[in-house]
């Protein structure tokens, strides 16, 4: 039972299933190393980002794929507004009224959705949703492979955007020093938005790839988002590079842990690694400070 | 004891209810909200006084409700032996995790997500453990007696949990006026600063996780004598992380009454919304979340609060404007 092939396969799907977490916990990661503050709507925003993916393709005929070019952008709008118009006033820069905040709108948006959608689980029938591609070791659904090609282009484009524009450079030094920043003529409350709708894009992004193979219902999202949690975890807090290696390692180990013990104690297996980070090693492998 | 005085007055009023309601709609409504202000009391303590908020309640509500279960169902023991070893279980839980966490130094949006995480892990095992009756969960059988803790009437059931309520109320007022009391606030407020004056911050904020977890644990073994019956979704679900969180913040997180307060708006607010547009699921839960945000956002530091802010400005004015016609009276 245990050959080779089967093993390398389970390997090669965990790293393709990895980089989506990976996506999504670069969204949390990027707004932990500015707001400093763990994002707990980012599950319900995926949950709706799957929503609008679902309906894009069913009303309007948009490819998922194509719609990346749409949601993005307004899941970046929609990010900004809750960070600007909600969590921002409300909790006046005190971290735990922002949590708060963020849970409050977490449980605001997962039951609105089941308010207006039901519990039903959808999910849409593309034609090539189940073609898969020889890699000559094993075979590979072709969405799969797309969606770690994205992946990719995100994060570099993250990187570029970080490291060449002004805006990119502004949210690095407010990570670093918020009060040097603000000094030095930086508007924190616009990088703060920027920084909570970059982190909402990857978000729209991660749900755009996932609707052709998986399925939407309000709390969809949530399974990624605690994954992402130990991730982000994993990888330290606020890591870019930790956040992507950390996604595709966990993703190996979701993976072969359901493989060898199932796939609800592959799960445990997740928490149980999450909270061993978190009590031996809490920066993460690559966080520089806790 | 004079400070125990609006307790008395509080928990004398709500006993007189069953005297003047006979409806058991009204019985009902009101057990599951006391149920509610317990757990959120326990929140409280930790969350409110202590400064630690924990997303992850669930934690000591589930392990209270499964321990009553299973040594009933599975060990014959007596349901009120049942019901102190429920909470004894739900303090030791508390204390592992708070000891884990707190000597590893986890702060903030670090302590949220390990309480997460442990209620998660405990939610996934029992829902696959056989002690725990998996994805079936655990139904105790039906035997309305006194001594095995079930009561034909509502009423007896609305004064326990409302006695368990008072013992609440009372551990947070003794709290306050304690010296462990005054360093838990000390840490929620400046842990370093708390430290640096010879405050063991780690020790207390343990001490307060027990204390917090056996209150909640307490409701969890209620709920399962109430209602018989616990799951993995029930006992160790996120709804109850979350409403041990709400009536305590939105009532007024390190107040004694904080906890009771929200706990009868939050669920007045459920029923309220149910009743105006008919039972459609997510609808209590979503007034929920936007009355969390709107309290941050406008009564930071919840009604209870609020009122206390208010008593105390008003208090200050009559003081200053009695200064003043007393300066003018003198010049």
């Amino acid at each position: 039972m245990l050959s080779a092939p089967i093993l390398i396969s389970a390997i090669v799907n965990g790293l393709l299933t990895g980089s989506i977490y990976a996506l999504v916990a670069l969204g949390l990661t990027l707004i932990y190393g500015v707001l400093h503050i763990i994002n707990f709507a980012h599950g319900a925003l995926l949950s709706a980002a799957l929503f609008a993916a679902f309906f894009v393709y069913q009303k309007a005929g948009i490819d998922p794929y194509l719609a990346i070019f749409l949601l993005a952008p307004a899941f970046f709008g929609l990010g900004y507004a809750l960070q600007c118009l909600v969590i921002g006033p409300a909790s006046r820069g005190d971290e735990r009224a922002m949590l708060l905040a963020t849970l409050g709108l977490a449980v605001l948006i997962e039951n609105a959705l089941l308010y207006a959608f039901r519990a039903d689980t959808r999910t849409i029938d593309l034609p090539y949703a189940f073609k898969t591609v020889d890699l000559a070791f094993t075979f590979v659904a072709v969405p799969r492979l797309i969606s770690f090609a994205v992946v990719f282009v995100v994060a570099l484009a993250l990187w570029l955007i970080m490291t060449l524009t002004d805006t990119g450079k502004a949210i690095r030094a407010v990570a670093k020093e918020k009060l040097g920043a603000e000094l030095a003529g930086i508007d924190v409350t616009h990088i703060y938005a920027m920084t909570f709708g970059l982190g909402t894009a990857c978000v729209a992004i991660a749900a755009c790839l996932l609707i052709p193979t998986y399925y939407v219902n309000p709390s969809a999202g949530n399974a990624f988002v605690l994954i992402a949690f130990t991730i982000v975890v994993l990888g330290g807090m606020g890591s870019v590079p930790g956040a992507l290696i950390g996604g595709l390692v966990i993703g190996v180990v979701e993976s072969l842990g359901g493989f060898f013990f199932g796939e609800s104690l592959g799960q445990a297996g997740i928490f149980l690694i999450f909270i061993a980070v978190l009590l031996i090693r809490p920066r993460g492998l690559f966080g520089a400070t806790a | 004891m004079k400070s125990f005085l609006p307790i008395v007055i509080v928990v004398a009023a709500l006993a007189a209810v069953p005297l003047v309601v006979q409806s058991n709609v009204v019985l009902n409504f009101l057990i599951v909200a006391l149920m509610i202000a317990l757990a959120g009391q326990g929140w409280n303590i930790l969350g409110g006084y202590g400064g630690q908020y924990s997303f992850g309640h669930a934690a000591f509500f589930g392990t209270g409700a499964y321990t009553t279960a299973i040594l009933q169902v599975h060990y014959g023991v007596n349901a009120w032996l049942g019901f102190l070893a429920g909470v004894v279980a739900g303090s030791a839980v508390g204390g592992v995790i708070g000891g884990l966490a707190f000597r590893a130094g986890l702060r903030s949006s670090y302590f949220a997500l390990v309480t997460l995480a442990f209620a998660e892990v405990l939610r996934i095992f029992a829902s696959v453990a056989p002690i725990t009756g998996a994805g079936v969960g655990l139904l105790i059988k039906l035997d309305l007696h006194p001594q095995a803790f079930q009561f034909r009437s509502r009423a007896i059931f609305y004064l326990i949990i409302l006695a368990l309520v008072a013992v609440s109320l009372i551990i947070a007022q003794a709290l306050e006026r304690s010296r462990f009391g005054v360093w838990l606030v000390a840490v929620r407020e400046n842990e370093d600063a708390a430290m640096a004056l010879g405050v063991n911050a780690t020790a207390i904020k343990i001490a307060a996780m027990v204390i917090s977890a056996a209150v909640t644990a307490a409701a969890g073994c209620f709920y399962v004598q109430y209602f018989l019956f616990v799951d993995a979704p029930i006992g160790y679900g996120a709804w109850i992380s979350i409403e041990a969180l709400l009536t305590p913040i939105i009532g007024g997180a390190g107040t004694v009454f904080g906890a009771l307060v929200g706990a009868l708006v939050v669920k007045s607010i459920g029923e309220g919304a149910k009743f105006l547009t008919g039972d459609i699921p997510g609808l209590d839960l979503m007034t929920f979340g936007a009355v969390l945000v709107l309290v941050i956002a406008f009564a930071p530091r919840g009604l209870v609060g609020t009122l206390i802010d208010a008593r105390e400005a008003l208090a200050r004015r009559f003081v200053s404007s009695r200064k003043i016609a007393e300066g003018t009276a003198r010049g």
